[in-house]
Parts: structure tokens; sequence; C-alpha cells
């Protein structure tokens, strides 16, 4: 056993994190919550540059083969600065699900595209408001033609192509769709968190290939899923600890009654149990990715358990990086908000806690099961 | 006890709701107002009426109700969706602090302008240095004569751009212990010297600003309480703001919740059917009525005679941090939609979602939950305060970090 990342992998986190403090300070996320643009295009770059769009890509199609180890590491990097870009849409979730249940034709055309970072692409699930129910999707494919609605789709605006899922007469599918045509027509859409773009996607005969070209079974896109929450995962752990991270600065340097507000337990212990929540959700992280480089089929309870994990840290710490900064915390000015956005915005992707929560569940009662 | 009216209570609320369907305006042209415009015309209408502050005295332009009609009013009120929060700080903390301290002839010139909502009063308390802490505000006021003179900077200060009249609390002397140097006044929110800053909020909306002020010349008799009394005069103003803002937050109560899992689906069956979303609503019942109880035991207490106690602290306690937790498990209930902001898109038109963005200032104003918390701990169970290196000592010489 061994719980502890290489040489090689700590070296790239401090590579990412030198890169991305440099590159991404807090004013570039700023820039994309108060304007009018859905990411920061010139950051995408300097990030494709340094090949980690590429990541677990492999060789063949242009990417560098390396493991979600280092995936996870960037991912982490990439919440810690709270990157206004589409980095988990592309990357965690359309990449993997080419790569997964592309045939070659597909992956040759899109894989070195999406490596090198000149192509963005996104995955469009939801439809309507609650639990995604993927016997009732109601986009529907017919021949080389799909029509439906997707809201709210992540990154469509800045992406090009979207992986998009579906039902024809055969079942449910994962429809390849440029997203630059016709029969697409892409709508902003407000939410909570500008930093990330998101839009209303209607396909009105768009022409889409079915990924693959065949059926998609359930279990696939599941665990499709339970890699991206993984993923997520670290991301979140990333923005929880930047949450903690100022949360302690401020309660050093505030002083109330004479004291460092610090000094109170009650805002110690406040400290303290975001410390205690982002350890158990860095730890489970930890497996998680452990399972998903191995291809263990411990991966369904793992990504459960870190996904389930890293929500109730993020949302804990940002929310409670808030309270500890008092009126500031709650001006648009301190940088405060910009975590407690993005946290929830990942907690709601992907299924939100209790459907993770659920998961666990049946993955430690189907193991208990089998043993 | 009994929890049903009385049959004199049941005719002041027959009276109260009858006099609400005939004049609680729905028209086009009101919602076409501004929503201070909205509350001043629906405020007014009230006060002709005699149906504004109820529980004021006459003189005051209120109709001397007893605190349980304050209650049959407030929930008759509370079916139409009228604004009111304009008036919150001004009718619920100011007026009962004028009522306690201005003379006779302030409360004459003021208290009838701010029931019948002519004249919107802010609360000038926080400061930069001072907020939890609000007896380490460092803004001056120097006697000139008959005058006092204030330099310094408040924040924070909710309204103080509609606002007509604000009370504030300085420091009139730094070199005494820091609650003892403190004044109270009144002030004219024109007067020279005054600026007024919007702050944005994580909402993105500027309810609260910065107020700046430069030589700004108060008159004595604005004065409230004696000269160092200003932390006495303050308490009676926080003590009643946990009176006014309570427990109740907008719209993120049960029946939503309710209305939500009945439109949202959990394996195709409705979310309402769902144990762990049940059990969830039945959390948040409780803390609803529980509140709600309590409040009204209290106002049977302040309709003996009680004043307001730190035990009031126990409805933002509660009721911020539930705004909070309720909201953010409504968005989950949602889904990825949950995201989803936009008024005209997004489920019961974005109210979840700007309740969460507002939950984090709820549990800011007023008294954080942490100070909420010690207030409880402190004085209504008697534990000791942590060690204090403020107390007892010149206030130019408390440590600031
Ligand atoms: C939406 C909003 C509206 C407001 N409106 C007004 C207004 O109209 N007028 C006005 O005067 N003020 C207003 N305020 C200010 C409000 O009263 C203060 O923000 C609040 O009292 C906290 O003070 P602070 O911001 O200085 O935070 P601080 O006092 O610096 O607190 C920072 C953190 O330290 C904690 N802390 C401080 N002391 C202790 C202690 N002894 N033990 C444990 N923890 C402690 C706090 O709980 C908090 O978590 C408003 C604030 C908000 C957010
Ligand atoms: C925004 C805000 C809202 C607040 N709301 C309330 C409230 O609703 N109820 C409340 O009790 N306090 C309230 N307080 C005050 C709170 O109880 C603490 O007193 C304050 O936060 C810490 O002040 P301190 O330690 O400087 O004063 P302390 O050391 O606590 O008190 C200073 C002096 O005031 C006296 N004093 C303090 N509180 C009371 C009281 N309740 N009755 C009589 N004398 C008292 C003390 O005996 C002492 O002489 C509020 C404070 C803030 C900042």
């Amino acid at each position: 056993m061994n719980f502890e990342f290489s040489d090689e992998q700590q070296l790239l986190r401090e590579q990412a994190r030198g890169f991305l403090t440099e590159h991404c300070p807090t004013s570039a996320v700023r820039a994309v919550l108060d304007g009018d643009q859905d990411w920061d295009a010139a950051l995408w770059q300097k990030v494709a540059e340094m090949g980690w769009t590429a990541t677990v890509i492999p060789e063949a199609y242009g990417g560098l083969g390396l493991s979600y180890y280092e995936l996870a590491i960037i991912a982490e990097e990439m919440g810690r600065s709270a990157a206004p870009l589409p980095f988990s849409s592309s990357v965690y979730l359309a990449s993997e699900a080419i790569q997964r249940f592309g045939n070659e034709a597909q992956k040759s055309a899109w894989l070195p595209r999406l490596a090198s970072g000149e192509c963005v692409a996104t995955v469009a699930m939801a439809e309507r408001a609650g639990r995604l129910a993927l016997e009732q999707l109601e986009t529907r494919r017919g021949g080389s033609q799909l029509s439906g609605t997707k809201v709210p789709v992540a990154d469509a605006s800045v992406a090009e192509v979207a992986v998009v899922l579906a039902r024809s007469d055969a079942g449910l599918e994962a429809c390849l769709v440029p997203l630059q045509q016709a029969g697409v027509s892409v709508e902003p859409v407000l939410t909570f968190d500008t930093s990330r773009g998101h839009s209303s996607v209607t396909f009105d005969g768009a022409e889409a290939e079915v990924l693959g070209e065949t059926t998609l079974n359930p279990e696939d896109w599941e665990s499709l899923l339970d890699g991206a929450a993984v993923l997520l995962a670290w991301e979140q752990l990333g923005l929880a600890e930047t949450a903690l991270t100022q949360a302690r600065d401020y309660a050093l340097q505030r002083f109330a009654f004479g004291r460092a507000i610090g000094s109170y337990q009650a805002i110690k212990h406040k400290l303290a149990n975001m410390y205690v929540k982002n350890t158990l959700a860095r730890s489970n992280a930890y497996y998680g990715v452990w399972a998903l480089s191995g291809g263990s089929d411990e991966l369904p309870l793992a990504a459960a358990t870190a996904r389930v994990a890293a929500i109730q840290a993020s949302t804990y710490a940002a929310e409670e990086n808030i309270q500890t900064h008092g009126g500031m915390g709650f001006t648009w000015e301190f940088d405060c908000h910009f975590y407690l956005r993005r946290a929830k915005l990942l907690s709601l992707a992907i299924g939100s806690e209790a459907v993770w929560q659920d998961r666990l569940v049946s993955a430690l009662a189907a193991q208990s099961a089998a043993a | 006890m009994d929890f049903n009216d009385t049959p004199e209570e049941a005719r002041f609320r027959e009276e109260a709701s009858s006099w609400l369907a005939e004049n609680a305006p729905t028209d086009d042209a009101f919602r076409a107002l501004s929503p201070l415009e909205q509350a001043k015309v629906w405020q007014k209408r009230k006060y002709d009426a005699g149906w504004a502050c109820i529980g004021w005295a006459p003189d005051f332009g209120g109709r001397g109700a007893s605190a349980i009609e304050e209650v049959i009013w407030r929930q008759e009120e509370s079916q139409y969706d009228l604004p009111a929060n304009f008036f919150l700080i001004g009718q619920g903390m100011i007026g009962p602090t004028l009522m306690a301290w201005a003379s006779d002839e302030d409360k004459a010139r003021f208290l009838p302008q701010l029931a019948s909502g002519e004249e919107v009063w802010c609360q000038l308390f926080s400061e930069p240095a001072g907020g939890s802490d609000l007896a380490a505000l460092r803004t001056r006021a120097e006697r000139d004569g008959d005058d006092w003179v204030i330099n310094g900077q408040k924040i924070w200060t909710s309204g103080a751009h509609y606002s007509d009249y604000g009370v504030i609390v300085v420091r009139t002397d730094p070199t005494v212990p820091k609650h003892k140097g403190l004044s109270y006044f009144y002030i004219d929110m024109k007067a020279p010297g005054v600026e007024i800053k919007p702050i944005k909020q994580l909402t993105g909306d500027s309810d609260f600003n910065e107020v700046y002020f430069t030589d700004v010349r108060v008159s004595d008799s604005q004065r409230l309480g004696e000269v160092g009394q200003g932390w006495q005069v303050s308490l009676t103003t926080l003590m009643n703001e946990r009176a006014a803002i309570g427990g109740s937050f907008g719209q993120m109560d049960v029946s939503l919740a309710m209305s939500v899992a009945a439109e949202v689906e959990i394996d195709g069956r409705p979310a309402m059917e769902d144990a762990a979303v049940r059990a969830r609503i039945a959390d948040w019942y409780v803390q609803e009525a529980g509140l709600k109880y309590t409040g009204y035991r209290s106002l049977t207490a302040l309709s003996r005679g009680a004043l307001p106690g730190p035990e009031n602290s126990i409805g933002k306690l509660v009721g911020a941090p539930k705004m909070q937790a309720m909201s953010s498990y409504l968005m989950d209930l949602l889904g990825a939609s949950g995201a989803i902001a936009d008024e005209a898109l997004a489920a019961k038109a974005g109210i979840i979602q700007r309740a969460y963005m507002g939950a984090p200032g709820l549990r800011i104003a007023g008294g954080t939950d942490e100070i909420m918390a010690n207030i409880i701990a402190e004085r209504v169970l008697g534990l000791p305060q942590e060690p204090r290196l403020d107390k007892g000592i010149p206030f130019n010489e408390v440590p600031t970090g």
C-alpha cells in the first residue's frame, strides 16, 4: 500500500499551483463573473499549452496518456483558483465520453482537437427540474437528426460540440452534435455563477451522430459519471481549501473586543470543522482517484463517497468563510462569494448530494451482497 | 392558554381582514411603482385608516392595540404580497428607542411621520472597526457650543440612501472605558457633510452603504440619553431589533418546500413521497412552528409590560441558518436546473436562488450567529464571557491588531 502521490506528481502540483497563481488570480475570476464573457479564453489557451486538456487522452490521439492522478491534481488546483474555464465539461465529461463510447473515426476526429484545447466540448443532460431520469429523456434522435431541449447546459456557449444524452427507437444514446449548425440554437441562461456560462440548447432536426453507433448501456453512463464525480470532488476540495485559507487569514487579522476573532472558540471550532471536513473529503478523494485509475470495481462506492464528502466540505467551507468575514464577506468586492457560487454549482452538476448518497448506499449494499 | 381567537379577537381579525380586502392595493398602477414607492403608498393608506403601527399610542400614530392584536394584524396582512421591509428598522427598532429616550416634542414631531411612512429612518451603528464589537466604534463627536461636530465613518447602513433621518452612536470620550464614552443622536441624513456611498452586496444588489461624516453639525437637542449613556440607548435599539427581525425570512418556508417537493420527481414519484425529503420538511416545520409560538409567548410577556429580552435572539439564530439550509436543499431537489437564477426560467421565479445568496447576509446582519449564541449563553444562561482585553481600560488603550 502507498497513500501518497509520487514525487513527479507533487512537482506537477507545485507547477500547476504556480501557474494558476500567476495566470488565474482572483481578478481573472472576477472579470468573467462581472463581464459579458462566459470564460477566460486567454487562460484556456495557456492551460491548453500546458497540456492539461490532454492529460488522460491516450498518446495515439494526441494526448499525454497520463493517469487520473495527474488529472486529479490539476482539478484540485483548478478549484483552488476557481478558474473560469469549461474544464470539467470538456475534460472530465465530454472528452471522457468520446474516449469511452466513441468509435475509431469519432475518436480520431475529436480527441486530438480536444487534447490540444482548440476544441471545447460539453455534455448536455438535464431537460427539466429534478433528478435526471434516463428513461424519461425527451430529446429524440431519428435517423441523423436530433430534436429536443437541454437546459441548463454548462459551457455550451463556448463549446464546439456537445455530447447529448437522447433516446431513439433503439433506446438510450449519447449523440455527438456540433453546436454551430442551423438546427441548433444556444440561448444564454442566467445562473448564480456567471463565471461559468450556461445555456438552454434547442435541437431542431440537428445533425447528430451516435457515439459508438450503438445504444448506451445506462451503467456505462453511470460509470462515466463516477469518474467525473471523483474529478469534481478534487476540484471542490480545491475550493474548500481556498475558503479555509481565506477564513484562517482573516481570523488572524480581524480584531473584535481587543482580540483576534480567531481567538474565540466559536471561530476556532468553525475553522477546525472546516479542516475536518476537508480532510475527510481529501482522503475520500484519494480513495476515489485510486479506484478510478486502477479501474477498480470499488469505483461506484469510492466515487460516491468522494463526491458526497466533497459536496459537504466545499459548501460548508464556502458558507462559513463568508460568516467568518462578517459584513465584509457579504460584499461583492471581497472574493468569498466566488467559492460559494462555484461550490454550489458543482454540487448541482451530475446529480446533487442526495443522488450520490443514494448511490453510495446502493454500492455498499451491492458490495456486502457480493461478500 | 388558548391558541384560538377569543370572540373579541375574532371580531378584530374580521375587521382587519375586511379592511385589507377592500384596501390592499393590487392594481397594475400600484405594481408599476418602485418597491419603495409601493411601500410608502401602502403605509400611508394604512396610516390614514388607523392601521399603521397599531401597537403605538394614538398620539404617535397608532391605535394602542394589544400585542395579540398586532399578531393578528400581521397574520392577516402577510396574506397579501406587499412591501414592508423599508420601515422595519425605523418602526421596529428606532420608534421604540424614540419612545423610550426622546423628548416629548421629538416624539410628537417624528413618531407619526415614522408611522405614516412619510419619513424613513436608518441605523448608523456599525463601523469598519466595530461590528460585533459595536462599542469599539470610532466615529467622534466633539462638543462645540450648543452643537456637536461629527467626524468618521459608518458602514453597512441599510437604506441610508433613501432615508430621511438616522440614529447614530458616536464616541464622545475616548479616554474612558469603551462602553462609557458613547453617546446617541438622531441626525438629518441630508445634513451638510453626510456622504453616502452604496456598497454592492454578494447578491448583486446595493441595499447597504458606507456613510461618511465630515464636520457634520448636530444640535445637542438631538441627543437621546445622557452624554456617555449611548451604549444603554443602543441596547434599546438592538433588543428591539431582535423582536423586529424575529425568525420569519421571506418566502423560504415549509409551504414553499412542500410545493417544490410536489412538483419535482425522484425515481418517477413526487419528491413529496420520498422519506428523506419528508424528514427535512418535518424538521423545518418544527423550527418554524417553534419560532412562531416562541414569538407569541414573548408577545404575551410584552403585553404584560416586560421589555424585549435577550431570549429573542433565538429567532434569528434559528431562522437565518434555516433559510440557508432550506434554499440549498431545494436547489438540490431541482438538480442541475437548481443553478438557474433567471426569473423567467427558474422554478419559483428564482426566489430560492436569491434566498441562498441572501442568507449569508442574514446570518450576519443584526448580530451574527456567533454573537446571538453568545447572548443566549451569557445573558440568558449566565455563563461567563471569554477573557476580555478591552474591559476596564480607556478606549484609546484597547489592542486593535
Ligand atoms: C445585510 C446586512 C445589513 C446590515 N445593516 C446594518 C444597518 O442597517 N446598520 C448597522 O449599523 N449595521 C448593519 N449591518 C452590520 C452588522 O450589524 C454587522 O455586520 C455585524 O454586527 C457583524 O459585524 P462585522 O461585520 O464587523 O463582523 P465582525 O464583528 O468582524 O465579525 C467577524 C466574525 O467574527 C465573529 N466574532 C466576532 N466577535 C466574536 C466573539 N466575541 N465570539 C465569537 N465570534 C465572534 C463574528 O461572529 C463573525 O463571524 C448589516 C450587515 C449586513 C450583512
Ligand atoms: C448587531 C448587534 C445586535 C445585538 N443585539 C442584542 C440583543 O438583541 N440583545 C442583547 O442583549 N444584546 C445585543 N447585542 C449586544 C450583545 O449582547 C453584546 O453586548 C455585544 O455584542 C458585546 O458587547 P460588549 O461585550 O462590548 O458588551 P458587554 O461586555 O456584553 O456589555 C457592556 C455593558 O453593557 C451591559 N449590557 C450588555 N447587554 C445588556 C443587556 N442585555 N441588558 C443590560 N445590560 C447589558 C453590560 O452589563 C455591561 O455593563 C447586540 C450587539 C450587536 C453588535
